[in-house]
């Protein structure tokens, strides 16, 4: 009997073909929104990372309190001594000083002249020491377009967008000007040892980096810092770590309220994390929640659509059902072999549309999707090329609107072979 | 002659609800039929021709008085029941054939077989002798769209008495089918009729059908307007 009722699912496209198709769609669909949605919240964080706030950094108490000025004025000094503490305390973690500055960027022609100025966003980083994590952070190596990494002092690395903008090459010299910690004008001139293109359009369109040295020396900044960034080994940020090494931090650095009303606290150093800074925390709560309600609602909709398919695949067998109850087929005997059909269809529905979802999404994690062109004039820290990312989640997800759908569907439907008089499925057999 | 009633109904009444109104659908019908019988429910359209053949085939029930099939009340069996009676004891035959497409003409006429959990060789042999009896043996392989009218009808009679069931409803048997094919089915039934001593009951208007039975039972406004039976054939 059941070799009898597979040979008719095999030989009628409606009630197999068909159906394993929508389930397949429907499943690639949910498996690949679901990496592409895990790959864009991903990129986003670790491009939030990489650039702008580390997965914890720490400040001065002022700094930090107005962290999106760039106050220099506020910065941390002295940070030889705080690296120390920070390594030693917490190994687990590659902790890097940063400077960020604004400042004009001036290129001179031949005979000294202004030829081209813009306005720049700096960032001083450990450029010299071979050991520096900022090579992996930044991914300096791979993001060369042109010329090479910096090698000596007064040496500096420039968006490439920015240099076509400048028409400069590597070779060309260039002088930042900008204001030291203390407000005074700065001027200093570097050579332009290469060109990067990070794939932010907010970086490669005005970034300078410098070597911290050179930015230390330029902004009067000696030993001083604006942040310290602390990353995961594995570059993945780990929320319940993170909390717990800023608050082991910040106990330690804690001020009684008498050192606070005497005005020390100020330039005391604070550590925060990934989440709380910059109002990244409500961010990446609305990101989740909107992403959760994406995934939610899409596969909600797949949910309805299959188990519509469910539902008008039954319907239409009304006329095979009451054939069959003629014929002196029991209803239950009906039913259950209507829900294996499905569970069936979606079960191999399922299998095949994850392995197909997975292909479109590891193709989209490992080459990714350009979107460069609709962030042209973007000032965020969006990546240009989004990556999907598969997770544990990718390969089950798709499993709940094609098994359990396309079964609820079949379930549901079939019970009005209960409800119906034997006779009136006669009826509609005869009509 | 009361050993061998295979039907018998008693004051059996059939009500529809139409929303506020009912319609009565049978009224009062009480009848037997005897094994080995080949007749006939006749009348217009809207006469409770089929409803009452629904009824002796355990697809529906009725509101009021009894239906017994072969010592069984129709109106306490269970589903299980009911699709056991069925599957073991009546074939039906219907106005629109309803073969399922998928299928070949033998696994058709295997089905019913397959239900009763009857081993494979046992199984070969029935439908070999159903198909031969109604002379599609040649077509066993044949999808149902691939078979005129009057061939499809054949193939929904092997497979009505394939299980070699006491009784066969047959409601409009003829409907879809020309002059011809009508003749050559109802010869057809008529034959096994004579061969295996099946019970053979229509619900029919057509005087082609009607000019083969034995015994006519009229129904007008579901009532029995007349029960008669007729002394020989007229057709062929």
């Amino acid at each position: 009997m059941i070799s009898f009722l597979f040979k008719g699912l095999l030989r009628d496209r409606t009630r197999s073909l068909f159906p394993l198709l929508t389930v397949l769609s429907g499943v690639v669909l949910t498996v690949f929104l679901h990496a592409w949605l895990n790959g864009s919240i991903s990129s986003l964080i670790q491009s939030t990372a990489h650039f702008s706030t580390g997965h914890v950094r720490v400040m001065t108490r002022a700094y930090a309190k107005e962290s999106g000025q760039i106050p220099n004025d506020l910065a941390l000094l002295g940070i030889d001594t705080l690296m120390a503490e920070l390594k030693a305390e917490y190994p687990d973690l590659l902790w890097t000083p940063r400077i960020k500055f604004g400042g004009l960027l001036d290129i001179p022609d031949a005979k000294g002249e202004t030829r081209a100025q813009t306005p720049v966003s700096g960032l001083g980083v450990d450029l010299l020491a071979p050991e520096s994590p900022e090579w992996r952070v930044l991914n300096i190596r791979q993001a060369i377009v042109k010329g090479r990494v910096p090698s000596h002092h007064a040496e500096v690395l420039i968006g490439e967008d920015l240099a076509e903008k400048l028409r400069v090459q590597p070779g060309d010299t260039a002088t930042l000007i900008s204001s030291t910690m203390y407000g005074s004008m700065s001027v200093a001139n570097f050579v332009i040892a290469g060109t990067v293109r990070f794939g932010i359009v907010a970086m490669d369109k005005s970034t300078v980096i410098a070597d911290l040295s050179d930015v230390q020396q330029a902004l009067d900044m000696q030993r001083g810092a604006g942040e310290i960034f602390g990353f995961f080994a594995d570059d993945l940020y780990h929320e319940e770590r993170g909390d717990a090494v800023t608050l082991d931090f910040n106990r330690r650095h804690a001020f009684s309220p008498k050192d606070t009303l005497a005005g020390d606290a100020s330039f005391s150093p604070v550590m925060g994390t990934l989440r709380t800074e910059s109002g990244l925390a409500d961010y990446l709560d609305y990101v989740g929640v909107f992403s959760g309600v994406i995934i939610g609602v899409f596969v909600a909709a797949m949910s309805i659509v299959l188990w519509n398919a469910g539902l008008t695949g039954s319907l239409r067998r009304y006329g095979e059902i009451g054939i069959r109850l003629a014929v002196g087929e029991d209803k239950t005997h009906i039913y259950v072999s209507l829900l294996a059909e499905s569970l069936m269809i979606g079960f191999i529905g399922s299998v095949l549309g994850t392995l197909v979802g997975l292909a479109v999404a590891y193709y989209g994690q490992v080459k990714g999707f350009d979107i460069g062109s609709v962030l042209k004039e973007s000032t965020m820290m969006i990546p240009s090329l989004i990556r999907a990312r598969i997770t544990p989640t990718t390969f089950v997800i798709g499993f709940l609107p094609g098994l359990l759908a396309t079964f609820l569907g079949t379930a549901i439907s079939g019970i009005g072979i209960y409800r119906r008089q034997t006779s009136q499925l006669f009826k509609e057999l005869e009509s | 002659m009361e050993n061998s009633v295979l039907i018998r109904t008693h004051d059996l009444d059939k009500i529809y609800s139409l929303g506020l109104t009912d319609l009565k659908a049978l009224d009062r019908i009480t009848l037997s039929v005897a094994r080995g019988e080949f007749v006939g429910f006749v009348g217009p359209s809207g006469s409770g021709k089929t409803t009452l053949l629904n009824i002796i085939g355990s697809l529906d029930v009725p509101t009021s008085g009894s239906a017994e099939v072969l010592g069984r009340r129709i109106e306490s069996l269970s589903h299980k029941e009911s699709a056991g009676l069925r599957n073991r004891h009546i074939g039906f035959i219907f106005q629109t054939f309803n073969l399922l497409p998928v299928y070949t003409v033998y696994e058709n006429v295997e089905f019913p077989l397959l239900l009763q959990g009857m081993e494979s060789s046992r199984r070969k042999q029935l439908v070999g002798d159903a198909l031969e009896w109604v002379g599609l043996a040649d077509r066993a392989d044949s999808r149902p769209a691939q078979l005129s009218g009057g061939q499809s009808q054949r193939v929904a009679i092997a497979r009505a008495i394939v299980k070699q069931p006491e009784i066969v409803l047959a409601d409009e048997p003829t409907a879809n089918l020309d002059a011809a094919n009508s003749h050559h089915i109802m010869k057809t039934m008529a034959q096994l009729n004579e061969d295996l001593k099946t019970t053979f009951i229509f619900a029919t208007h057509d005087e082609k059908v009607i000019g083969y039975l034995k015994r006519k039972i009229t129904l007008v406004d579901g009532k029995i307007a007349k029960d008669e039976t007729v002394e020989k054939t007229t057709a062929g």
